[in-house]
């Protein structure tokens, strides 16, 4: 062929640029989190913003063991519940021939979580809709009486996001993997004499574990990371991780930015760890 | 059992559409009235004009349709080498693609924020588009490599062979044969930076305000009413690109996922 070029020099681009900027964004993360800032001329290496955040002394380290637990607890509660739902909705679809619920699935996952949080402010929240409807059907009387559902200090709100908000992205994987089974297994186990359940229990639940595992770890590590939903649907003590990170961040305390810095960094290393497990398990499975 | 999850799953999907939908065209509704009682236009009429919700959509598109290209352009190449070819460092490739979709867009703004303060394009329009190019640029190449993946070269080889030029090929075999693929392709890194709010936030600085910022602000603490609107005006084009695409996206679907 006289115009194929060599693949080196068509991913050139693509991967020039996103290794120049991510590998520069991290460059002065690590930077700053060593407390090196430039712009006011301060350039000795120093290990003061991790000790701060690590022994929880620092501005922004005297929250970090709090917001660590407080993004763990969220985290593990959204993506335990979230499966746990994907997978009945999962069992339920792949029964289904009807494409339009498969549809409606994808809408779902493309519902943008900025509008799904601000929806569910609108709908909790004490003076919001369901208040309003439990007011006029008599069992409250004022907003105080609406039990605090968002912007609590349970991050019960945040778990009430993201535990609806990954269904569909779970569902789908499971629905993947029952899809690409031969229907044979339900079939031998229920001429055999299982019951429903144990078809459930014993057929497709082993089947589909190992990529549940590995998509449950991955939402595990965007809902570790994210800001906007925590932010919103969060109070400010205690607070997830990201958005402690960010506040200290841009906070005008030079020595705050640094902690602020590690925190992310932290956050970082976590949601990585976490993605080359749920990788490694990708990888055993296939 | 069945029609439960079913109209639980259609609940899901349809209520915040419709609360969106209401607020917007009702004034005056508080604690305790279960429903509005006034419809009116004037509510959504004033948000339309109001030059910061128009400049901010305005600022978003233009933004989004800067990154769609930039994806398109570069990872058209790369996807098409990763998808036809075999070849040593290709485990490599997919690992420094993949990386910026595990990496929280948190870090990478904070870093970024540093890094385009220095060389000044922290507040610009390109500057912000730069930012957003780091997490649709990952998604355009799976879409389009596994779409390379499907695609089959003997079509350019018989049209070589009967003496178009490259340019021909590219442009009546290998683009036509895309175009499914690529249009979706497209429409994924729109709505991925049409969204986009932290990375805008933190390389925007105050200067570039798209609407998923003045979105965040007005649910930050606003009335209920602007955010209704606001939050509308944010979900139409997902909704659009949804209804068009349905039946593309039920291939595609996983690969949108999380960049919201």
């Amino acid at each position: 062929m006289k115009f194929r070029p060599s693949p080196y020099l068509s991913l050139a681009p693509a991967l020039i640029v996103i290794t120049i900027m991510l590998g520069a964004s991290l460059f002065y993360a690590v930077l700053e989190s060593f407390g090196i800032i430039r712009v006011i001329g301060q350039d000795t290496l120093n290990l003061d913003a991790y000790r701060g955040v690590l022994s929880g002394t620092g501005t922004a380290g005297s929250e970090f063991w709090v917001s660590l637990g407080f993004s763990l607890w969220v985290s593990a509660a959204s993506t335990i519940i979230s499966s746990a739902l994907a997978l009945m909705a999962a069992v339920w679809l792949s029964g289904q021939k009807n494409q339009v619920d498969t549809l409606a699935v994808n809408g779902h996952l493309a519902f943008p979580h900025l509008a799904w949080a601000t929806a569910l402010l609108l709908f909790f929240s004490q003076s919001g809709i369901l208040a309003r409807w439990a007011a006029a059907l008599g069992w409250i009387d004022v907003p105080a009486d609406f039990p605090i559902l968002v912007r609590d200090s349970f991050g019960i709100g945040i778990i009430l996001h993201y535990s609806i908000k990954e269904i569909p992205f779970l569902a789908l994987i499971v629905l993947g993997v029952l899809r690409a089974q031969p229907i044979g297994y339900d079939v031998v186990a229920e001429n055999l004499g299982a019951s429903r359940w144990q078809r459930l229990r014993y057929v497709m639940i082993p089947q589909v574990m190992p990529a549940l595992f590995a998509g449950a770890l991955l939402v595990f590590g965007l809902i570790f990371s994210s800001y906007e939903v925590p932010a919103l649907l969060g109070i400010g003590y205690p607070r997830a991780l990201p958005v402690l990170a960010l506040r200290f961040f841009l906070d005008p305390d030079l020595g705050a930015r640094s902690e602020g810095m590690v925190i992310s960094l932290i956050i970082t290393l976590i949601v990585l760890a976490v993605a080359v497990v749920s990788l490694k398990l990708e990888e055993r499975k296939a | 059992m069945k029609y439960i999850i079913r109209a639980l799953l259609y609940l899901i999907l349809v209520a915040p559409l419709a609360l969106f939908i209401v607020y917007s065209f009702t004034e005056g509704w508080f604690f305790p009235a279960p429903f509005p009682s006034e419809w009116t236009t004037t509510t959504f009429q004033r948000a339309m004009d109001d030059p910061r919700t128009l400049g901010g959509m305005w600022q978003g598109f233009v933004i989004a349709v800067i990154v769609s290209l930039l994806s398109l352009i570069l990872a058209f190449p790369a996807a098409r080498a990763l998808g036809l070819r075999q070849f040593r460092g290709r485990q490599i490739a997919w690992l420094v693609l993949f990386l910026p979709t595990v990496v929280p867009p948190l870090a990478i703004g904070m870093g970024l924020n540093i890094l385009f303060l220095r060389i000044g394009l922290a507040g610009t329009i390109i500057g912000v588009s730069l930012a957003h190019l780091i997490s649709t640029l990952p998604y355009t190449v799976f879409t389009l490599s596994s779409a390379f993946a499907r695609y089959d070269e003997n079509y350019e080889h018989q049209a070589l062979a009967l003496g178009a030029s490259p340019a021909q090929i590219f442009f009546n075999i290998t683009l036509r044969m895309m175009t499914p693929s690529l249009v979706v392709a497209t429409l994924f890194a729109f709505l991925v930076s049409w969204s986009q709010y932290l990375l805008t936030l933190l390389i925007g600085g105050g200067k570039i305000i798209t609407l998923p910022v003045l979105l965040f602000t007005a649910a930050s603490g606003g009335n209920p009413s602007t955010i209704a609107i606001k939050s509308l005006l944010f979900i139409l084009p997902p909704a659009l690109v949804i209804a068009f695409t349905a039946r593309e996206l039920n291939r595609h679907g996983e690969v949108i996922r999380e960049q919201y």
